[in-house]
C-alpha cells in the first residue's frame, strides 16, 4: 500500500534529473551544473556557473527548455489520458492512439494546417484537435460498448475502423496540401517535438494541467466504476456525469498532446500498465503516476530521438511505436490468456 | 465543479424495527413488447429477512433492479418512506446496498480494496470513522480475511461471490438487496451467508435475497415471496406459503413438502421416481 507515494516521489525525482540532462544534451553540450546555473540566474539568483559554451544560454532558453517542457506536458497528458480512458472503458487495452482518438484529433489539427486557419490564433489548432478528438471519443465509446462493458475485440475493431477513416481523411488532406503544409503534416504524423516553442507550451500546458486536476478529482469514482456501471451507481456514483466528464477529459488531454507534437502512440498504454504493476490499480495513485511516468518516458525518448544519430532526428512517434508495439502485442496475448479467449 | 455537490446528502436516521424500509405498489416493468413484471406489490420491513423465490424468468432479478432504480418501471416504489426518484444516487447508497449476480471487477484490485469500495457512500460523513471496522467486520463475516491482499480477479467464483457480499455488508445500509448471494457457494458458506443476513435483520436491517434453493428460503427467511410469470403468486411466512400445491403449480413440477422433524420448518423435495 505504501508503494504508491514512493513511486510518485521516485518518478518526480527522475523527471527533474532527466529534464536537466535532456536540456544539456545536444549539438552544443551544456553540463548539468551550468543548466541549473542558467535557470538560477534567470530566476534572479546569482548562484551556479553560467553556460560556458557560446550561445549556450540562448540554446537553452530558445530551443532546449521549450522542447523539454513540451515533452513533459505532452507525456503527462498522454499518460493521464491513457489511465482515464482505461478506467472509463473498464479495459486495460484502451489507448488514445490504438482506438483512434489521437488520429481523430490529428485530422482536426491537419485541417487547420492545410487550410491555414487562424480564427482563434494559437488556439485554433488545439480547438480543432479537441473538437475532432471529442467526436471520435464519443463515437468509439458509443460503438464499442454493450451492456455496460467493452469487449476487447469490439474495442480493437472499432479502433481499426476509426483509424482507417482518419488516415483516409489525413491522406486526402495531404493530397490537397501545398508543399509546406505537406512537410508539416508528415513530420507531425510521425510524432515530433521539433516544432516546440514557448507559445506551444503556453497553449497546451494550462489545458493539460486543468485536465490532470479534474482527472485526479474523478479518481475515486473511477475506482468504483471498475465494479461495473450498475454497482458504481448503487454506491452513489452519478455514472452518466462521470462518463461525460471522462470523455471530455480524454479528448482534452489527447488533443493537447496531439496539437503540437503529433501522434505519439503507446505511451498512454505502456505507462499506466507499468504503474499498475508496481502500485496497483487505484486511480488516486495511477493518474498522477501515469502523468509523471508519461513525462519521464517522453523526455527520455525525445532525448534519444534527437541525439541517437548525429545531425539527424528520429521521429519520436516512430520510436515510441517501436518500443510500444511489441509491448502491446504481449499485453494482447496476456489479455487473451487471462480471459480464456477473446473476451 | 466536479465532485462538489449542490446540497449535502441526507444521512439516514435510525428507524424502529418493523417500519417500512421498501414498499412496492402496482409495479410494472416492460422490456420491449414483453411485460416482465405486472402489478407486483411488496412491503419489506426493517428487522425481517425476505426470500424472493420463483422459477427462471419469473422476474426476480428485475424486481431487485427496479427497487435499485436500474430499470424503468411504472407504479410506486418508496425507499425509507420517500419515492425512489426523489433520492439522489448518494442518498440511496446510504440506505440500500445491492449485490448483483456474477460480480466482476475490471482491474486487479485487492480483496481489501474491493471491500473498502463499499464504504464510498460514507466518504466525507462522520460515519467515515467506521470504515476500518466495517471492512474488517464484513471480511470476517464472509470468511475472506485470509485473502485480503490477493487480487480479486485471481479468486475462484465462490471466493469472488463472498468478497462481493463483504463489499455490500461493509456499506452498512439499512436495506440489503441480494441477488442470488448463495449461487456459487458451497453448503457451509451458503449457511454462513444466511446466518449473516439473519444477524443483520435481527440488528434492524431489512434484507431481500433472491434464492433458488427453496430449502434455504424455508429455513432462514421470515417471509417468502413467490414470483411466477411476472406476478406475485404468494407472500408470507414460509410455513404458509411454501405448500406442495402452490409450488407444484408455480414450478410445474410435482413437489412434496414435509415438516422438518425437529424444527417443523417445511422441507421441499421434488417427487422423484428413482430406485428405492
Amino acid at each position: 500500500m505504501r508503494r504508491g507515494p514512493v513511486l510518485l516521489v521516485a518518478l518526480g525525482g527522475a523527471l527533474l534529473v532527466l529534464c536537466v540532462l535532456a536540456a544539456g544534451i545536444g549539438q552544443v553540450n551544456i553540463p548539468p551544473d551550468q543548466v541549473i546555473g542558467s535557470i538560477l540566474h534567470r530566476a534572479g539568483l546569482d548562484a551556479g556557473p553560467r553556460p560556458a559554451a557560446a550561445q549556450g544560454d540562448n540554446a537553452l532558453w530558445i530551443v532546449r527548455f521549450p522542447r523539454v517542457a513540451l515533452a513533459v506536458v505532452t507525456g503527462a497528458a498522454l499518460g493521464c489520458s491513457g489511465a482515464v480512458m482505461q478506467g472509463v472503458f473498464g479495459n486495460p487495452l484502451a489507448e488514445p492512439a490504438v482506438i483512434g482518438v489521437s488520429w481523430g484529433a490529428a485530422v482536426g489539427a491537419a485541417t487547420v494546417i492545410v487550410f491555414g486557419l487562424t480564427v482563434l490564433g494559437n488556439w485554433t489548432i488545439v480547438a480543432a484537435a479537441f473538437g475532432c478528438g471529442l467526436v471520435t471519443t464519443l463515437l468509439v465509446y458509443a460503438v464499442s460498448r454493450s451492456a455496460g462493458r467493452t469487449e476487447v475485440v469490439t474495442l480493437l475493431l472499432t479502433g481499426i475502423a476509426v483509424n482507417a477513416v482518419a488516415s483516409a481523411l489525413l491522406g486526402l488532406l495531404m493530397f490537397a496540401a501545398g508543399n509546406d503544409a505537406l512537410r508539416a503534416i508528415t513530420s507531425w504524423n510521425l510524432g515530433s517535438l521539433a516544432g516546440a516553442n514557448w507559445d506551444a507550451v503556453a497553449t497546451v500546458a494550462p489545458l493539460a494541467a486543468v485536465g490532470g486536476a479534474v482527472a485526479l478529482g474523478c479518481a475515486r469514482r473511477l475506482d468504483l466504476l471498475s465494479l461495473g456501471e450498475r454497482t458504481a451507481r448503487h454506491l452513489g456514483v452519478d455514472v452518466e456525469r462521470l462518463r461525460f466528464t471522462a470523455i471530455v477529459l480524454i479528448a482534452l488531454l489527447t488533443s493537447s498532446a496531439v496539437a503540437f507534437a503529433g501522434v505519439i502512440s503507446f505511451v498512454g498504454l505502456v505507462v499506466p500498465h507499468l504503474v499498475r504493476m508496481v502500485a496497483g490499480p487505484g486511480h488516486r495513485i495511477l493518474i498522477p503516476a501515469s502523468a509523471l511516468g508519461g513525462a519521464v518516458v517522453l523526455v527520455a525518448a525525445d532525448m534519444v530521438a534527437r541525439t541517437a544519430i548525429a545531425y539527424q532526428e528520429l521521429p519520436l512517434g516512430v520510436l515510441t511505436a517501436l518500443l510500444g508495439g511489441p509491448f502491446f502485442f504481449w499485453l494482447l496475448r496476456r489479455a487473451r490468456h487471462g480471459s480464456g479467449g477473446w473476451a | 465543479m466536479i465532485g462538489l455537490r449542490v446540497r449535502r446528502p441526507n444521512t439516514p436516521a435510525p428507524v424502529p424495527a418493523g417500519s417500512v424500509a421498501v414498499e412496492v405498489r402496482g409495479l410494472r416493468v416492460e422490456r420491449g413488447a414483453r411485460t416482465v413484471l405486472d402489478d407486483v406489490g411488496l412491503t419489506v420491513r426493517t428487522g425481517e429477512a425476505l426470500a424472493l423465490v420463483g422459477p427462471n424468468g419469473a422476474g426476480k432479478s428485475t424486481l431487485l433492479a427496479a427497487i435499485g432504480g436500474d430499470v424503468a418501471s411504472t407504479g410506486d416504489i418508496t425507499v425509507d418512506g420517500k419515492p425512489l426518484a426523489t433520492w439522489s444516487h448518494a442518498e440511496l447508497a446510504m440506505r440500500r446496498a445491492i449485490l448483483l449476480q456474477r460480480p466482476t471487477v475490471s482491474f486487479p484490485f485487492t480483496v481489501a480494496q474491493v471491500v473498502g469500495m463499499g464504504r464510498a457512500p460514507w466518504a466525507g460523513t462522520p460515519l467515515e470513522e467506521d470504515d476500518e471496522a466495517a471492512v474488517a467486520g464484513a471480511m470476517r463475516q464472509t470468511d475472506v480475511t485470509e485473502f485480503a491482499d490477493r487480487p480479486y480477479p485471481q479468486l475462484s467464483g465462490g471466493e469472488q461471490a463472498r468478497v462481493a457480499l463483504a463489499r455490500v455488508l461493509a456499506q452498512r445500509t439499512g436495506t440489503l438487496l441480494l441477488d442470488e448471494p448463495t449461487a456459487a457457494l458451497d453448503l457451509h458458506h451458503q449457511e454462513m451467508v444466511f446466518d449473516v443476513v439473519r444477524e443483520r435483520a435481527a440488528a434492524g436491517a431489512a434484507a431481500v435475497a433472491v434464492v433458488h434453493d427453496l430449502g434455504l428460503a424455508a429455513a432462514h427467511a421470515d417471509r417468502v415471496a413467490v414470483l411466477a410469470g411476472g406476478r406475485l403468486a404468494a407472500c408470507g411466512p414460509p410455513g404458509d406459503v411454501l405448500t406442495a400445491e402452490l409450488l407444484s403449480g408455480v414450478y410445474r413440477h410435482d413437489i412434496e413438502v414435509v415438516p422438518h422433524p425437529r424444527t417443523g420448518r417445511p422441507l421441499i423435495l421434488p417427487r422423484r421416481s428413482g430406485p428405492g
